[in-house]
């Protein structure tokens, strides 16, 4: 268990270069050597989505990734949708329409949304539905949420990878 | 009986659906969540889970556990029995089913915790957990509620000489001469299985011992009950005063971290012993196992007395509810379902039996509703029972028993009171909002094409602020006075005129405490919400504190606001009077400060005011000490004693909200599942503070309720193992499955809360069941199926169908 990697990888823009534990999973990583704590542990069996990142712009579990799985990707997560202190459009659509409650799968549905909407610049309700549901949410009955990415949509286009 | 309230109607701040004050910090992935804190040092821990769910601990090997490199030390439940004291237990009668943070001797359900590892790491304590051999001698299992009953058995303690850990009958009003009198009688056998809050962050602690000083801290995402904390003290052996407990706001609740306090307390344990910070977190087979936070889990017979005209005259309720192995909130439960046990209803009278019976499973819990909720239902299901029977639409029998607006303050026949409401108008609006008698024209064709369309409706109460009256009036002894239940708050003025607002309690699981103190004092003191700073104190120092749970904390912050409120005016209005030379009658508030009535101009702003209060004392009066604080604590408003006899239980739950769901489905009889087609929920929890926060709440219960009534149910196999280990076999609710609900609010203003608020937080859970078992019923009613059982999961839909054809 001591064996180390080698792992690089870009993290919302920034260059990083680590040794990990071949079993050490991609949300560890995150959450506990880069401080990076937006992605959640939930179920760690993949299937609540709380864990949710982008890499390469596309959304995976980081509860089920092991971080050497990553080599030589790019990663977002939600600490890189806020730029200069302001809010990401999605998370300011999210904030209008209180598209959150306990806030704990947030991140991983902003991710989600962000996805989705890089894919379908305006998706209809039906299509947004469709969309999150790969992730749960126990507070919310998903309403507001979707409310929240229709908001969104309508506004700026979207374009994943880049903050606002 | 409380003085009524005048209500202020011109409101500037009360009533606005403003952003949420949390979530800014939400959305950046900063919520500081238990499992975000990391302190230096810091130890982990995990725990050796039984695989059984009744057996003798022959045996603990930790050795080559604790040879592992980066392991700490192992502690063995035997081992944590003389570290801690029982966990504390509200049982009735602990003593006799004692609960412990590790079992010891033996275990009583699959997943209850024999040892805790601790380590450098997470990943090494779970190694560790695999090296820990335990010898286990396998005893039969008790599973099912009512084979707990038999007199052969097994015995999950043995202490109790019994499965049965409590059993009584009340009688309220003369229930035989109106069953006596009634001219019909329905009676059936209702079965509501377990399932549980699962919020999508677990239970979790970090504790760090200090031997220097003795003082025990411990984060933990539940802070309920905070001034029964004591008890964990007592649980962990260190005094009161040693134990500060700090909120961490959690990732949802439900309840579930109600009094969440076994994870603190293995932290606190593992920390002592161990003389480092110690973090435990539950991972989610822990959670789903071994919460303690599992839903009731009842047999109901119950029997309905009515006249021919639809009139309901008296209830007998018999139940058996299945707590599991321990019993941690005694049957509380059931208390809080004789709160509103008639519902929206003129019901003269009711039985109620109970039997409480412990099993090999995890123990209940809280979960939105409190066992309420499962009344609502069981009384709903008799309702439709009887209007089938009756031939009655469901609206109509509805109609006939409806409470009238004018007839409140009522006081149920159990003793608790409704303190207002408008019934009749909820269901007005709940029926024009669905379209209800277009649906039923709709649901007339599509039965004529062969579909199976189904309305479902129902009238339910939300009662909310309790006192813990409830959980003791069962007992004859030990008599006890009416609980309080307090929530406090202090209020800052710092000397820029910036307000801050300290609470006491975990206020955070995902409702909005910040926003709604922010919108609260910012009414008051007429100051922009967003500049309101909100703080959590300790509770090794803060004032007596309960925080969230039974829909309590709005009401109660409220009064707490309104009192420190007033302090701090008072204070400022002497400094005033003191710098504009006025006399303090002559003055007022405006604006943020305080002004010389009648002249606007002639004023001083609460900066101007509190730099004095904090820097030049010396030149106020001499009765005026520096600062510009005020602390409050608001006791509950409205509790009475319950009679000796216990024939009047009292005030307990006086706030009464009320709702009506209404749940359009149609049901494919090939595949058992259910689609919905509309649902619309109309509400009145008094006046709202923030209407989308509160719509939230609604949506979001509904989305519980839904699971509850379709999808969610911890399955045990007949010997007691969990087949529902994981989010692939309990099944919560996706996107997918939670229709769009249409919201409408009623606000009828309690007379005796401040600004009239009612509680809303278990909205939603507390009504859908309801309306969805009564649509699903109602589709199928072609065919003569009876919707007994929740969930009403495809499989149970498909073999009701095929017993309604073969009977």
């Amino acid at each position: 268990m001591t064996e180390r990697l080698p792992v690089s990888m870009v993290v919302n823009g920034v260059p990083t270069v680590a040794e990990v534990e071949p079993r050490r999973s991609l949300v560890e990583f995150l959450r506990e050597d880069l401080g990076l704590v937006g992605a959640h542990v939930g179920c760690e069996h993949g299937v609540c989505g709380t864990c949710t990142v982008l890499m390469n712009g596309e959304s995976v579990r980081s509860c089920l990734m092991f971080t050497v799985q990553a080599n030589g990707a790019e990663i977002q997560t939600v600490e890189g949708l806020a730029a200069n202190g302001e809010l990401h459009p999605l998370q300011e659509a999210f904030r209008e329409k209180q598209g959150l409650q306990c806030g704990f799968c947030t991140p991983g549905m902003l991710l989600l949304a962000l996805e989705l909407l890089g894919e379908n610049p305006h998706p209809t309700a039906a299509e947004v539905r469709q969309g999150i549901a790969g992730n749960l949410c126990r507070c919310t009955g998903y309403q507001f949420i979707i409310e929240a990415v229709l908001a969104a949509a309508d506004r700026v286009p979207i374009v994943v990878g880049e903050p606002a | 009986m409380p003085a009524v309230r005048e209500h202020p109607t011109d409101l500037k701040w009360i009533g606005k659906s403003i952003p949420r004050i949390e979530d800014p910090r939400l959305l950046r992935g900063r919520g500081g969540y238990i499992d975000d804190l990391v302190l230096p040092r810091m130890l982990h821990a995990a725990i050796v889970r039984s695989p059984h769910a009744h057996a003798r601990i022959m045996g603990i090997d930790a050795a080559a556990a604790r040879q592992l490199p980066g392991v700490v030390t192992v502690i063995t439940g035997a081992e944590a029995a003389e570290l801690c004291d029982p966990m504390p237990d509200f049982g009735p009668d602990p003593a006799r089913h004692t609960w412990r943070c590790l079992a010891v001797e033996k275990v009583r359900n699959v997943g209850e915790g024999v040892a805790v590892v601790v380590a450098e790491s997470r990943h090494i304590a779970e190694d560790a957990c695999d090296l820990v051999e335990v010898t286990y001698e396998p005893l039969p299992a008790v599973v099912d509620p009512e084979a707990a009953l038999a007199p052969d058995a097994p015995l999950v303690h043995e202490a109790l000489g019994s499965n049965v850990a409590y059993t009584r009958k009340f009688d309220f009003g003369d229930v035989d001469a109106d069953f006596a009198e009634a001219e019909v009688v329905v009676s059936d056998r209702l079965r509501w299985h377990r399932s549980g809050g699962q919020p999508l962050e677990t239970v979790g602690a970090v504790a760090q011992y200090d031997p220097g000083t003795g003082m025990l801290t411990i984060w933990e995402n539940s802070l309920s009950f905070t001034s029964y904390l004591f008890l964990l003290a007592m649980t962990l052996k260190v005094p009161a005063n040693k134990l500060d407990v700090r909120a961490v706001p959690a990732g949802g609740s439900f309840g579930s971290k109600l009094w969440a306090v076994k994870a603190a307390a293995v932290a606190g344990m593992c920390a002592k012993a161990t003389g480092r910070p110690v973090k435990f977190i539950e991972d989610r087979v822990d959670n789903l196992s071994n919460s303690d936070h599992c839903g009731s889990d009842r047999v109901y017979n119950v029997e309905l007395a009515a006249m021919r005209d639809g009139t309901l005259r008296s209830l007998r309720i018999h139940v058996v509810d299945d707590y599991g192995a321990y019993m941690q909130f005694g049957v509380g439960h059931h208390g809080n379902a004789l709160a509103q046990v008639t519902g929206p209803y003129r019901i003269g009278s009711i039985s109620y039996e109970l039997q409480a019976v412990v099993t090999n499973k995890c123990q209940q819990g809280a979960y939105r509703g409190f066992g309420s909720e499962v009344n609502n239902w069981m009384l709903e299901r008799m309702v439709d029972l009887l209007a089938r029977k009756l031939e009655l639409d469901p609206v109509e029998i509805r109609r006939r028993n409806l409470l009238g607006k004018d007839e409140f303050p009522y006081f149920i026949p159990t003793g608790n009171v409704y303190d207002s409401g408008d019934y009749a108008e909820v269901l007005r609006k709940a029926l024009e909002l669905a379209g209800y008698d277009q649906w039923r024209a709709e649901q007339e064709r599509a039965r004529q094409e062969g579909r199976y369309l189904g309305i479902g409706l129902c009238s339910c109460q939300e009662r909310s602020v309790f006192s813990a009256t409830e959980f003791w009036f069962w007992f004859d002894e030990p008599a006890a006075p009416v609980t309080s239940m307090p929530e406090s708050i202090t209020l800052s003025v710092d000397a820029t005129g910036g307000v801050s607002a300290t609470l006491y309690s975990c206020a955070f699981w995902g409702n909005s405490p910040e926003t709604m103190v922010a919108q609260l004092v910012a009414e008051q003191l007429d100051v922009d919400p967003t500049t309101v700073n909100v703080v959590y104190g300790g509770s090794n120092t803060g004032l007596p504190a309960t925080g969230p749970g039974g829909s309590r904390f709005t009401v109660m912050i409220a009064g707490a606001i309104e009192g420190a409120v007033g302090k701090i005016k008072d204070k400022a209005f002497k400094i005033a009077a003191h710098l504009l030379e006025a006399a303090p009658e002559d003055l007022e508030w405006r604006e943020g400060g305080v002004s010389v009535k009648g002249t606007p101009t002639s004023r001083k702003s609460l900066g101007e005011v509190a730099v004095m209060a904090h820097l030049f004392k010396h030149s106020l009066p001499d009765d005026i000490e520096s600062g510009l604080e005020a602390g409050q604590v608001f006791d509950h408003p409205y509790t009475t004693m319950p009679s000796p006899d216990r024939s009047d239980l009292g005030v307990f739950y006086p706030f009464m909200g009320h709702a009506c769901h209404i749940a359009v489905v149609e049901v494919d009889v090939e595949t058992g599942a259910v689609e919905f087609l509309k649902y619309v929920a109309v509400h009145d929890c008094g006046t709202l503070v923030n209407p989308r926060s509160l719509e939230g709440h609604i949506v979001g219960g509904t989305a519980q309720g839904l699971g509850t009534a379709l999808l969610e149910q911890f399955v045990y196999s007949d010997d007691g193992n969990l087949l529902t280990q994981s989010y692939f076999d309990y099944l919560l609710p996706s996107a997918l499955e939670v229709p769009e609900v249409v919201i409408g609010h009623h606000e009828t203003p309690s007379p005796y809360t401040p600004y009239g608020i009612k509680g809303g937080g278990e909205a939603g859970r507390m009504m859908a069941p309801a309306a969805i078992a009564s649509a699903v019923e109602d589709a199928l009613a072609p065919l003569g199926v009876r919707v007994h059982t929740l969930p009403a999961t495809p499989e149970r839909v498909l073999t009701w169908i095929e017993e309604a054809q073969g009977a």
